[in-house]
């Protein structure tokens, strides 16, 4: 099977985010890891690979920084990459950043395309979606399983309060992953190594800039949010503080 | 004409979906503010009676999307379906709850239409002629409020808990109920979906528990989950976790909280090392009291958290252990 894995580069879990001037982004001085549910995305498609053949192709929307997250791919075991290398994507919507890749890869053939379910930073959970649309293709959502089938393959997808559903479906089809579908592996040193050698295409803005348009939906200001709840801070050594918790419990909570 | 807006409730095998209730209360804020008309639309087939439950509410009418291609949900089918009904409607403001169902076809709706979708709102706002819609961004460490820059129709989507459904109003006469028939073409529907099932039986029922002690990634490693099972035997409750812990397999799927978990609302949630995700918050966020041990001051738990205490929960939690264990021996 021939499959895209759509990943996102995305500000570290624990970074502390600082807004710029405007107050419409983060500033750009904090550390980046890949987007989780991606992640998983990856190793997905590196185990369709390993049971059906095939490649697994790797592709990111960003600036220079985000090809880490294509190099980290190629080390645990990615066949090739692309990377739309501008600073512009980071402020695309997920609508246009869609767009961008359809644009990209439309003179591929690919059978599969997965995304992990939302990013950690915008948390849209549309950019898979919107592409399948794009590319008039069905497609599946928050994944737990995938198995090939008769004319196609058959998925489980997560529904609520801990219910599941198989579907069957049609290829070329889109599929947006969740966290914990496998379990993730490390890239080797002779991974690391051999990533070095591995195709990446760049794709610069002008070449997909044909494809995208205005945003339509648009940040006025992001900010911290606004505390709803009146949160007492207990403070001290731990000792103390476990003073502070006993007699919380016992006269506030009341439940010792 | 006046504008309007169009909450589409959502239904599974004929029950309405209670969340439903909440984009209605929220339809009907917006709908005083802007004084827009507010109306509503059911999706399905065999879906009178819930349309008429709906019409029981403040609201000026409600559409029945009458198609036996809408059973079983597909996203194909809802979306061409849907696409019709807002295309003869021409809406200015479509409402949708933030469901796993709504996730899986609202994009490709919204695509399709050439439109864009403000997804997992948990507010909105109105200064001037402008509409802004709140959603939180990087795991809800920060807040956005987002303006269509396009035109009508405008899709958003309220998350789970944003509104309150037991505030929806009421009114005196039933609001009149209009089926729609559409046509949704034989080729349309490319996925087969199977019938919906329960993995296991829940061995733990956690919405029971008065008292759940919870872990998320803080934990670090799966030696650590007995240091909470300590504290939760110390306090006589439940253990429970965040996803992560749950799919790196330290804890069964059944302790699992959050949407994808099970939703609890107890006396005492003591969350360990979890930093809160929106998808976490949104199964524990309605406990009376909530205490929360976590290393990093930002984490968007404290925003939540009635006492809070920023440090390492392997410094605090042992001597907190050991006071629980004196206060049990003097009573």
């Amino acid at each position: 099977m021939k499959i895209l894995v759509c990943m996102k580069q995305v500000p570290q879990k624990d970074a502390p985010l600082k807004l710029n001037e405007a107050g419409t982004w983060i500033r750009e001085d904090v550390s980046y890891e890949v987007n989780e549910p991606d992640a998983f995305a990856l190793e997905e498609a590196l185990r369709q690979r390993e049971k059906h053949n095939g490649e697994v192709v790797v592709i990111t929307a960003g600036p220079a920084r985000s090809q880490q997250v294509l190099r980290e791919a190629l080390a645990k075991g990615a066949d090739r990459a692309i990377h739309l290398e501008d600073n512009a994507f980071v402020g695309l919507d997920a609508s246009n950043t869609a767009r961008a890749f359809a644009a990209a890869i439309k003179d591929e053939k690919f059978e599969l395309i997965f995304t992990g379910l939302q990013s950690d930073d915008y948390g849209y959970a549309q950019t898979g979606v919107v592409l399948a649309e794009l590319l008039g293709w069905p497609h599946a959502t928050i994944i737990m399983q995938i198995e090939k089938a008769d004319g196609g393959i058959r998925v489980k997808r997560e529904l609520e309060a801990g219910y599941f559903q198989f579907v069957d479906m049609p290829l070329p089809a889109v599929l947006t992953i969740q966290s914990g579908i496998n379990k993730l592996r490390y890239a080797t040193l002779i991974g690391i190594k051999q990533a070095k050698n591995k195709p990446l295409r760049k794709v610069p803005l002008a070449e997909v800039q044909s494809a995208i348009s205005g945003n339509m939906q648009k940040i006025e200001r992001l900010y911290i949010p606004q505390k709803t709840k009146n949160t007492e801070f207990l403070e001290g050594p731990p000792a103390e503080v476990a003073k502070k918790l006993i007699e919380k419990l016992r006269n506030e909570v009341r439940v010792l | 004409m006046p504008e309007t807006i169009i909450v589409i409730v959502e239904q599974r095998e004929g029950k309405l979906n209670r969340v439903s209730w909440e984009t209605l209360t929220a339809g009907q804020a917006l709908a005083t503010e802007t004084g827009w008309t507010l109306e509503a639309a059911v999706a399905g087939t065999g879906i009178a009676e819930l349309a008429n439950e709906v019409a029981g509410k403040k609201l000026a009418k409600v559409y029945a999307i009458e198609s036996p291609k809408l059973d079983p949900y597909t996203p194909d089918a809802y979306a061409a379906g849907l696409k019709q009904f807002i295309a003869s409607k021409q809406p200015r403001l479509v409402l949708m709850p933030h469901t796993y169902q709504v996730r899986d076809f609202v994009p490709k709706l919204a695509t399709a239409m050439e439109r864009t979708a403000i997804s997992d709102c948990i507010g909105y706002k109105k200064e001037g002629d402008k509409l802004l819609f709140t959603r939180q961004m990087f795991q809800g460490k920060l807040a956005a409020d987002v303006t269509f820059t396009c035109d009508a129709p405008w899709f958003v989507t309220f998350q789970n808990g944003a509104f309150r459904g037991d505030k929806v109003e009421s009114a005196p006469a039933a609001a009149q109920v209009e089926t729609v028939k559409i046509e949704i073409a034989d080729d349309v529907i490319r996925n087969k979906p199977q019938e919906v099932f329960k993995e296991a039986k829940q061995a733990v029922d956690l919405t029971q528990a008065e008292i759940i002690v919870s872990v998320g990634r803080g934990i670090k490693e799966q030696k650590n989950i007995e240091l909470a099972k300590q504290l939760a035997e110390a306090l006589g409750g439940e253990i429970a976790a965040s996803r992560p812990i749950c799919d790196s397999g330290w804890l069964p799927m059944d302790r699992q909280i959050g949407s994808s978990g099970q939703t609890v609302a107890p006396k005492l949630y003591f969350a360990l090392g979890i930093s809160g995700a929106i998808q976490h918050i949104v199964g524990m966020k309605g406990a009376r009291t909530i205490i929360a041990v976590n290393k990093d001051s930002e984490a968007p738990i404290f925003e939540i958290a009635d006492y809070a205490v920023v440090g390492n929960l392997f410094d605090v939690i042992p001597p907190l252990i050991e006071e629980l264990k004196k206060a049990k021996a003097a009573t």
